[in-house]
């Protein structure tokens, strides 16, 4: 569904990306690991092409996303602490971004319900907590019925009990066929959701392999035992 | 894109630093048409006032909204919008709103108590000023990530055009005042919008006959229609090369 080839990045001398080769299939749910500062978040930025990378192309479909936009109606973003305009309120945030788009279908308004957000609308995006936003900012994600999720850190700062509401709607919509793509250091919640996991070390895939790969070849079946044992073998 | 221009439009307008700009826009029309004892003399000063006041609150906060507003950019490129869209969208959105604010402040003022040829003029330019000062400052806006650094360029940009640029003319006639250089002055002072404004609307009043020699060559050139016209031109112009320059830098940005 997305292929990225050979995709570089460099912001200044900081080589963020290095000759990244990656492919997303749908139905899977990707956990992309890795430490600070390894070019996750540059990566799902480049997807959306909100950072343009130097080199490289990305295909989403089979097609090449240089100059394209119409794609992104098909990819439901949630970005890590993101900033919205804060004298909007959170009704008029939502009704907005439906409003932008062109060709809206089915709306998916489980977490509006779910997360309760309907009882906030009157509230300006300006005075709500780092955790509410988030909130906001996975119901818009998830608002549209994308093929492909990418959700950059979507548990931080949430409460237990609204992480648990959105895994479920994540693991929900991997059934569903979607292609989803996660960014977290959260390892137990990548447990129960990931299908594959991409490690990113310095900008470069140190391996993309299938959860089962990677539990036959260390005999582990927790992702934080699986890279202790993988990084001492090496 | 008339979706972003009209949710930029509704912004700006309940925005109470446009609503304080248009008040204090109108009291000061208000007071100098009534003021002055001939309506020659209050277009001479409304002249100042617009081209002191408009290029500085344009510029700012252009330059203020549109760092502001980077949070709504950054929320629309993520989604099935055009950034080319969205950068008109928001520039059409703050032109217009600081238009409306401008026709409603000074605008109407002006063509009440000088409904001819020069207040039609004057209103132009004014409106030109607007437009100038706001794609300046989306350009700045684009230039500079730090918002310090953004707006200090805007403010730079605007002490170069209203005040180090007549000292640095006055500087050059003074050194070159031995060589015929007026038809040259006409040329330099395209690269002003303020001072091309200025000298158009000057040229029409009757004190252009107190500038000497180079009023007369001045009047030779601004006096006729073709002369104008140019004038116009290279104002548009300068509305829209920096706007251009900067959708092209936000295309390729970085968020």
């Amino acid at each position: 569904m997305i292929q990225v080839q050979h995709v570089s990045k460099r912001f200044g001398n900081f080589e963020v990306l290095k000759e990244i080769d990656l492919a997303f299939k749908p139905g899977t749910c990707v956990a992309l690991i890795g430490p600070n500062g390894s070019g996750k978040t540059t990566l799902l930025k480049s997807i959306l092409q909100m950072v343009q990378v130097d080199h490289g192309a990305i295909l989403f479909m089979g097609e090449s996303i240089l100059g394209q936009w119409e794609y992104r109606r098909f990819i439901g973003f949630m970005p890590q602490m993101t900033r919205y305009p804060e004298n909007m309120t959170v009704g008029a945030l939502i009704e907005m971004m439906i409003d932008m788009r062109e060709h809206v279908s089915i709306l998916d308004e489980e977490l509006i319900n779910s997360f309760h957000i309907r009882a906030i609308y009157h509230q300006r995006m300006g005075t709500l907590s780092g955790g509410t936003r988030q909130k906001v900012g996975a119901c818009l994600a998830f608002l549209f019925n994308p093929y492909v999720l990418i959700l950059d850190e979507p548990t931080a700062g949430l409460d237990p009990l609204s992480a648990e509401i959105l895994k479920q709607k994540i693991s929900q919509e991997k059934a569903n066929g979607k292609l989803i793509i996660i960014s977290s250091h959260v390892l137990s919640e990548l447990d129960e959701l990931a299908s594959d996991v991409v490690y990113m070390q310095e900008g470069s895939i140190l391996f993309q392999k299938t959860m089962a790969e990677l539990k036959l070849e260390t005999h582990e079946l927790k992702l934080s035992k699986i890279l202790e044992k993988k990084f001492r073998a090496r | 894109m008339n979706k972003i221009v009209s949710y930029v439009l509704a912004d700006i307008i309940r925005n109470r630093m446009i609503l304080f700009y248009a008040i204090i826009l109108l009291a000061l029309s208000l007071s100098v048409f009534s003021l002055e004892d001939t309506a020659s003399k209050g277009v001479l000063s409304m002249l100042n006032l617009i081209l002191m006041i408009v290029p500085l609150f344009n510029i700012i906060f252009s330059t203020i909204y549109m760092y502001q507003g980077s949070e709504f950019i950054d929320l629309l490129v993520s989604q099935p919008i055009q950034r080319k869209t969205l950068w008109r969208g928001m520039f059409l959105g703050l032109i217009s709103s600081l238009g409306i604010a401008f026709l409603v402040g000074a605008g109407w003022v002006i063509v009440l108590f000088e409904p001819n040829y020069v207040g039609v003029l004057l209103l132009a330019c004014g409106l030109l000023l607007t437009f100038i000062f706001s794609a300046i400052a989306m350009l700045a806006a684009v230039l500079f990530v730090d918002k310090a650094k953004g707006i200090g360029f805007s403010v730079l940009i605007w002490l170069f055009y209203s005040i180090l640029f007549d000292g640095l003319i006055l500087f050059l006639v003074f050194q070159f005042s031995d060589y015929p250089i007026e038809r040259g002055m006409i040329l330099v002072s395209m690269l002003n919008p303020i001072d091309l404004a200025r000298i158009m609307i000057l040229m029409q009043l009757d004190v252009s006959a107190l500038m000497g020699y180079t009023g007369a060559i001045f009047k030779d050139f601004f006096g006729t229609q073709e002369g104008i016209l140019i004038s116009f031109s290279m104002l548009i112009l300068w509305a829209i090369i920096p706007f251009l320059v900067s959708a092209k830098k936000f295309r390729t940005k970085d968020l």
